[in-house]
Formats: C-alpha cells, structure tokens, sequence
C-alpha cells in the first residue's frame, strides 16, 4: 500500500490532487482512499489531505502517520508545519519550490529517503496563466512514484476536465503534468 | 454491470436514494445537513428522479413534513446529521410510533456542546430508544448497500418501523473510495414499486386518521405493538439480507464475525473503527495471537443471539463506544452487550472503551493497546476497570 499526506492551503487544491491520483489509479484498478483532515475550513489556512493506493481492499478508517510520500503544495508552509512527521525511510518528500532538493534538505534537516522539487506554480502560470500548481504537481510525483501510469493520468485529466474546461484549458493542463514531469528535479 | 466508481460515503447515499426515486424527501438544506442532501437535490434539479424535494425551515419541519407524507402514502426519505438530528427528536418519536416506513441516513457527528462538527456516535445513540431501526455502516460501500436494505425492511408489513442508516461523520462521509454502485434496474426490481400495506391518509374509501390521542386506554396496547414490530424486524432483517445477497452475490449479516475462529479475545465494534481494527487483527493473528472482531451492523433491534453464541466461548472481551452515556456504567454498546450477557453459562472478561469523542482519531496502535490488555486480564483472571478511555488526556 502506498501511502500519501498532502499540504497546502485552502483554496490551492491540494483535496482535489488527493482524490484526482487516487481515481486514476481506481481506474488501474487499485483499491483507493482519498480524504482530507477537516479543520476550521478557510481559504489561505493549513490543510492537510490523505492518499492510500493498494492493491487489496483497504479497511483502515485512521489519518496517514507514516507516508512514503509527502506532497508539499505550498512552500511557505516548510517554515511553519513539520511537514516531514512520520515520513518513512525510503519514502519521499515533494515540495512545490524553485530551490534544488538539496536546499530543502539542509532546511529540514532531513537525512533520509529523497527529496524532489519542482516550480509548479511557475509551471501553472506558464500553461494555465493562474497559480494552480496542484495538477502540475501529480505529474511530479509520478515522476518519484510510479503511483498510476502518465497514460492512466492524462485519461483521467480527460475525463475530469474537458467537458467543464474545454479543450484547450484541458490540454494546458496536461501540458502542465508532462512539463512537471520533465522538471523534478530529485537529490 | 455494476460497476466502480470513486465516491464520498454520502455520494454513495445519495447515489442509492437516486435509484430508489423516493416519492418525496423532505430535509433541512443548510448546516448541519450533508453532501447526501445536495447531491440529491442535484440530482431532483437534474430530472434524474421524480421525488418531490421539500426543502424545509428546520431539521423538526423535515420529519414532520416526512410523517405527513408518509401518512399519505408516498415512500418518503429524509437525511440529517449530529444537531440535526437532535433538532427533530420530537417527531423521530412520533414516526416511529405512526409506524411510518420513513428511511434516514445518518451521517454520525458529535451533539454540541461543545460546538464539534466531528464524528462521533451521539446524536444516533440518543435516537436508540426512539423505535427507530438502526444499521451502522463501516465504509461508504455499505452506507449504499444499508440504504437499498432499509427501504425493503422499513415497508414490510411485519415491521413497518422506520430506518436510520448510520455511517461515521467524514470518516466515511467524506473519504473518497471506490464503491460498486448495482444496477439502477435491478436496485428497483429489488425495493420493488411501493405499496403501502396500511390505508392511508389520501384513501378515501377506507378513511383513517393517523396520530390521534391516545390515553391510557390504549397507548399501552400500541407501544407494545411497536415492541413486537421489533421482535419481527429481528427474525426478518436476516430474511431481506439473504435475498439482497442472493440477489447482487453480497455477504451482509446483522454482525459481521472477523476472524473469530479459535479467536480467544476479541473486540466489538461498530462503523468505520472496525475497519481499522482488522488490520490490527490481521498483524497480530500473524504473530500467532488468537484474536478477533466482531461488528455489529444491526444495532436496533440489538441482535442479542448472535452476540452471545460469538463471545460466549471467549477468554476476554472489550466493547467500544464511540458514545458516552454519562451513566457512569459505560456507553450504550458495551451496556446491551454487559446485559445480554448476564444469563449466559459462559461469559467473557468484559472491558469498556469510549473513544473517538468529537472526531479524536483512534489508531491501528490504539486497538493493539487494547488487545494487549485483553490478553493481560485473561492471565489476571480479573478485568480491574471496566470503564477506560482511548486516547484522552487526563
């Protein structure tokens, strides 16, 4: 099982990024769990949401304490949250930053697993022209984790999106995933 | 086909009240209302169903509006949550005793104060002795199955109670997961068009009147009718879920058994906990421990057979509530089972937990704490306190 916990703020689509893996990867076949920790819901506010991907069915109903995999959607939230708790040895941090994995690692003082970075939200403004970097950043963490295929993603984008975006909003995005894809870089 | 689909517990209601089509559905539309209420409302906006929506003033206003309709004749549904649900209480009695078909999930959330909007078992477990049928789901696939249930059991002629199908507050509610959704035909060919076996308040060839006063001459009579509407309900439910399980290839039961055989000590517990609690039982059956789980889905009527004959050959037993009654004595699920209990030859050590007040997250280690436990008081021989408390700070 694959486990992942994601941070942002309210507003910034970090639930939505937490069910969009997680029906793609239903749509592989997987038995799945996405679900956010519901606070005083507020846009601008920490938020934390949670992934599970397996292939059996999963019967565990309690919050993610040891991720393999922590998406973290907006940086500023790396001087306030310990966003490496519980992390697990080989598991892998993901931050939405422009600074190399290394920076963030001396930051955290993290000495295990990989860190990866990737400027979503340059990437969101460059494709989309609005800071959403939530969809670029899935496809960065199919780059450190093959959690579904790029294929199974890009269907799944399809599906969600072009009937309420249209063609060339969808497209953008796509465009976004592959550039974030591309872009990871990992230390 | 049926098929996957990636849906939040109270989509997955909603999805099962879009196929039943309700004639009517009377419910609050704001807080502390759920998404199962504005995904239906949805879906009448659509043209998906042909239900009247009443959108009433107040959470009394939906059931009365729901006794009224029932009473009519129509097949009637409503949904709430936590002060919602306690906002109604009034005319949840009233239902009850009009024998009114009336089916309610419920999506289990902490009563105020102080003001909590998270899942605990509260509001429903106050409801416990209303009349009302209560079911209890694990995960959002079973909050859909109970639902397509409850309209079965809720209009047999035997039972004629109505139906509260629990599930936990954004535990279940809210997660997404991927649940198998029946046909839409085979979902009405199962509920079957609805006739109401009683006359009703629009049949003016039989006219009746429902919901007069009644003294002490017979009110007696009639609440002892209920009881026996209850003790029907028992023998039936079972009868209703063979068929659905013949019907779709399920296997519900009024109590699931998880792992008990040679278990030696065991957990009960009811919704989304017990979810967690396998896989602690699939760790420690690993290790070779002789544990196991038993969750009660059905909790009114209490299936008191069924609890006896799969705890009475245990070493050690502890009961979780994720309620408490202020009674000093332990919550609502460990009493039943404390008293069902009393009359049998064998019975377990017994050990109380309340957990999971106001949404506090109860964790595989926590169920661990309580196994080991479990294991510690069968070599004492004695259960000390029975009354204990997962995860609170003292």
């Amino acid at each position: 099982m694959i486990e992942i916990r994601w941070h942002g703020r309210g507003g910034q689509g970090a639930k939505t990024a937490s069910q969009f893996i997680a029906e793609a990867a239903l749509g592989a076949g997987k038995y799945i769990q996405a679900f956010p920790e519901y606070g005083p819901e507020r846009a601008g506010a920490p938020i934390r949401c949670f992934t599970r991907i397996a292939d059996k069915p999963i019967t565990v109903h309690s919050p993610v304490t040891n991720p393999y995999a922590v998406v973290v959607i907006d940086p500023t939230l790396l001087d306030s949250i310990d966003v490496i708790e519980g992390l697990i040895e080989d598991g892998v941090l993901l931050v939405n930053s422009a600074k190399a994995p290394k920076v963030i690692r001396e930051k955290l003082k993290l000495k295990k697993g990989k860190v990866a970075t990737v400027d979503a939200t340059k990437i969101s403004l460059e494709t989309l022209g609005i800071p959403m970097p939530n969809t670029p950043m899935l496809g960065a963490l199919l780059r450190v984790k093959d959690v579904v295929s790029m294929d199974i993603l890009i269907s799944q984008v399809k599906n969600k999106f072009l009937k309420k975006i249209g063609a060339e909003k969808t497209d953008a995005n796509i465009d976004g995933i592959k550039r974030a894809y591309q872009e990871t870089e990992i230390g | 086909m049926a098929k996957i689909t990636p849906l939040t517990g109270d989509q997955a209601v909603a999805e099962a009240m879009r196929q039943i089509d309700p004639d009517v559905v009377a419910a609050y539309p704001i807080t502390p209302q759920t998404e199962i209420v504005m995904t239906f409302s949805q879906f009448v906006a659509d043209g998906k169903v042909k239900t009247e929506f009443i959108p009433v003033e107040s959470e009394h206003s939906a059931m009365s509006a729901c006794v009224g309709s029932a009473a009519a004749g129509a097949r009637t549904m409503t949904a709430t949550s936590a002060n919602g649900l306690a906002l109604m209480w009034e005319i949840v009695y009233i239902a009850a005793s009009m024998r009114l078909p009336i089916v309610m999930p419920v999506v289990n959330r902490a009563l105020s104060g102080p003001i909590n909007i998270h899942c605990d078992h509260s509001d429903s477990m106050g409801a416990r002795d209303s009349g009302w049928i209560q079911m209890y789901a694990e995960n959002g696939q079973e909050a859909y199955e109970d639902t397509i249930l409850a309209i079965r059991i809720a209009e047999r002629k035997d039972i004629l109670l109505p139906v509260m199908v629990c599930q936990d507050g954004f535990i279940t509610s809210h997660s997404v997961e991927g649940v198998e959704l029946l046909e839409d035909k085979l979902v009405k060919d199962f509920i079957r068009e609805y006739k109401p076996c009683m006359p009703t308040l629009l049949d003016t060839d039989k006219p009746v009147t429902y919901g007069p006063l009644d003294l002490q001459d017979f009110y007696f009579e009639h609440k002892r009718q209920q009881s026996e509407a209850m003790k029907n309900a028992m023998a039936t439910i079972p009868k209703v879920m063979d068929e659905f399980n013949r019907t779709f290839g399920k296997s519900c039961n009024i109590i699931e058994e998880y792992k008990m055989d040679g278990a030696e000590v065991g957990i009960i517990v009811m919704s989304s906990t017990a979810g967690t609690a396998k896989v602690v039982v699939d760790e420690l059956r690993e290790q070779g421990l002789k544990v196991g789980l038993i969750r009660p889905r059905l909790f009114r009527p209490f299936p008191a057979q069924k609890i006896i004959d799969a705890i009475s050959g245990l070493k050690a037993v502890a009961v979780l509530d994720r309620a408490e009654s202020f009674s000093n004595c332990g919550g609502p699920l460990f009493n039943d089972i404390r008293a069902v209990m009393y009359n049998s030859e064998k019975k377990p050590l017994m050990l109380n937990y309340i957990f999971g007040l106001g949404g506090r997250d109860i964790f595989p280690k926590d169920i661990a704490d309580v196994y080991k436990k479990l294991f510690k008081i069968v070599s004492a021989n004695r259960a000390e306190e029975s009354i204990n408390y997962i995860g609170v700070r003292e």
